[in-house]
């Protein structure tokens, strides 16, 4: 009983966020269309409710009520396990996330985090290593050729660009010293001088680029592209499926903006920080304004992804390839040189200078 | 609190601990996260996660229409007749990229540990590691200039 | 709590890897594996060796698996062309796996007994501390291993660019 105690703010922070992370995957397939429509200068959805804001949810419930096809060639366990791995796997990110500062409620004080681990960007990669599972059993175990070309075009893309993201996130290690999330985002307090992408653009920069990629996104949608593949790795998927990967590619899309804000944006610091302390607001409101600070970030990244959907043509493959091997990874290590340069400098003393 | 009782206090990472002289003492966990306990919220997400997919997956099971006939559970190719199925090999190229991204990997793996003691390693720490990157770029550009990397 | 864990995490790791053998499909197989990877990092955090726990997911799990997915797939795994083992191969098979054991058992039976947890310094296996030893007294296997690194590319690549170049 003392052990669920101990851990009810965890379980309430996981239940909560595990709800607004669906909230938001449901939306940004709105705001995805949203988006486009005013790119290409048309409406977008706009029957369903004010402003076409109860799309969604229709669409949510056209998912749950289409027919269930499973093709008789497939391998139906197989079939049935690969989109519940990407679903899976993309809702197991955001608990290590820090969502905001210290709360105080009914005397106790806890973090807007559900735990901080002490290696949680490692935990995110562990994650993402395994979640690339869900697209090659999909894609293989429907045992039509798109799908298995789209499948295994995504998973060497997948693993090529997480190289260059580690490398990318090394730079920062190097600078912060720590791999948890909580430590990384506080150390970035006291105004925009000190987020980290000032110290790391470049790294934020391959982080950016592979962040897109890892998410299946264009202008890296090889894997799904219709024009070639018709619809890639889930072209045999229907019904809660096949809502089921293009729901995970959404939900990575929200989880990748709150790392990249977390880690390279301040997370939950926002400017004015001190100042609005200084004038005596309880702390628990300037949390509660920093998560929100967070959360606009994360919008603000969720849009920037969908601009760049609408803006820029898609990859051919080996141009990716090409990208993701001959320059990233050399980019990232040159960032990593540098990054060790002017760190030796700074600190010279410990290098015995 | 009976003797021997130890009262883990959240929120402040300290513990209570209760000695024989009916004397509390409040000790602090050495370092922030050192306890596997950080780890319990991770298995409840993933209860949370895999039920939910699970469910989902059940009730749509039984939801839906389901006319099943022969030329719709077929392989999908486009309305083309299709010949054999998908169980055939694929280009060595995509193999060859799965096996150099398993050695980078562990390569990255190891620059975790050396990064976070960057600053405490000083000299020594970075004479090592210059070493080991240099023989990573050797091989990089080994791998680079035989063209095992060049698609068409 | 912790013991009853144990059990339970051992039990399961032996459970699945009999199911790796056990399995008719190869690619259930590779599954099998991924999940004792997983059971084998519940071990890893049991001893608080969280970072190797990770590691172990992220190395295993996420990378050498993915190869061998890979790799089962390049198969033809259509029915009628798998190959028949024949009964010889299946029997160096087995003299060869209970050689293995026999080595294995006769390895373990003389070891000494590990130290006592509580000599142990609990926190050895979190990042920090590990990256300081790792640096500091084991250098030498640290750049003997990526020399190892560098072999295996080039023979990955030697071996790569000797197969015909194949469809798709």
């Amino acid at each position: 009983m003392d052990l669920l105690l101990n851990f009810l703010p965890a379980i309430i922070i996981i239940v909560v966020m595990f709800g607004i992370t669906m909230i938001a995957a449901l939306y940004s397939t709105y705001g995805e269309r949203k988006v486009a429509a005013y790119l290409q200068d048309r409406h977008g959805p706009n029957r369903a409710g004010p402003g076409g804001l109860l799309q969604p949810l229709a669409d949510g419930v056209k998912m749950f009520l289409k027919e269930e096809i499973i093709p008789v060639a497939s391998n139906k366990f197989l079939f049935i396990l690969g989109p519940s791995i990407a679903m899976t796997c993309a809702l197991m990110t955001g608990v290590v996330l820090p969502w905001g500062d210290k709360f105080t409620l009914f005397g106790r004080t806890f973090n807007l985090q559900a735990t901080d681990l002490n290696i949680g960007v490692l935990y995110v990669f562990a994650v993402v290593s395994v979640s690339v599972y869900g697209i090659m059993i999909g894609g293989w175990a429907s045992n039509n050729k798109w799908s298995l070309m789209g499948a295994i075009r995504a998973s060497s893309q997948i693993i090529s660009y997480e190289l260059s993201m580690g490398l990318s996130i090394i730079a920062l290690l190097m600078v912060t010293g720590t791999l948890s999330f909580r430590e990384i985002v506080l150390q970035q307090h006291g105004g925009i001088l000190h987020w980290n992408f000032i110290a790391q653009p470049l790294g934020f920069l391959i982080f950016l680029i592979c962040a897109f990629a890892e998410c299946n996104r264009a202008p890296f949608d090889l894997a799904e592209c219709e024009t070639e593949l018709v619809g890639g790795y889930h072209t045999e998927y229907s019904s809660m499926k096949l809502g089921f990967f293009l729901f995970a590619e959404y939900i990575n899309m929200f989880i990748s903006s709150a790392v990249m804000s977390a880690l390279f944006f301040g997370g939950f610091n926002f400017p004015g920080m001190d100042f609005l302390a200084e004038k005596g607001l309880d702390a628990n409101w300037i949390t509660l304004i920093g998560t929100a600070g967070y959360f606009l970030k994360i919008i603000f990244f969720i849009f920037f992804f969908m601009w760049v959907r609408w803006t820029i043509p898609r990859f051919r493959y080996d141009q990716l390839m090409n990208l993701g091997w001959k320059s990233l990874i050399p980019i990232a290590l040159l960032n990593l040189a540098i990054t060790a340069a002017v760190m030796v400098i700074r600190h010279s003393n410990n290098f015995g200078f | 609190m009976q003797i021997g009782q130890i009262i883990l206090v959240p929120g402040n990472n300290s513990i209570l601990l209760c000695d024989f002289h009916h004397s509390i003492t409040k000790l602090y966990l050495p370092s922030m996260n050192n306890t596997q306990l950080d780890f319990i919220p991770i298995i409840i997400q993933f209860f949370l996660a895999a039920g939910f997919v699970g469910g989902t997956m059940f009730i749509t099971h039984f939801l839906g229409p389901k006319l099943k006939t022969r030329k719709k559970l077929r392989a999908f190719e486009s309305g083309i007749e299709s010949i054999g199925n998908a169980r055939q090999p694929f280009a060595i190229k995509y193999f060859l990229t799965a096996i150099l991204f398993v050695l980078f990997d562990v390569e990255v793996i190891f620059l975790y540990p050396y990064a976070v003691n960057f600053l405490d390693l000083g000299i020594n720490g970075l004479i090592t590691m210059f070493l080991f990157i240099a023989l990573l770029l050797g091989g990089f550009i080994y791998v680079i200039k035989s063209g095992a990397l060049d698609w068409e | 709590m912790l013991q009853s864990l144990f059990y339970f995490l051992s039990f399961t790791s032996i459970f699945l890897a009999c199911m790796v053998v056990f399995a008719k499909n190869p690619v259930h197989s590779v599954l099998y594996l991924i999940l004792t990877f997983f059971t084998i990092a519940g071990h890893y955090l049991i001893l608080n060796a969280q970072f190797l726990a990770l590691v172990h997911v992220v190395v295993y799990a996420g990378a050498i698996m993915v190869l061998f997915l890979f790799v089962i797939m390049l198969l033809n795994l259509n029915a009628e062309t798998e190959p028949r083992q024949s009964m010889l191969m299946k029997f160096a098979g087995t003299i060869a796996g209970g050689c293995l054991m026999l080595v294995l058992i006769a390895v373990f039976s003389k070891a000494n007994a590990l130290p006592a947890a509580h000599e142990v310094n609990s926190q050895i296996g979190l990042i920090k501390n590990l990256g300081k030893i790792l640096y500091t007294d084991y250098i030498m296997p640290f750049e003997v291993a990526s020399i190892l690194f560098l072999i295996a590319m080039i023979g990955a690549v030697i071996l790569a660019k000797r197969e015909p170049k194949a469809a798709i």
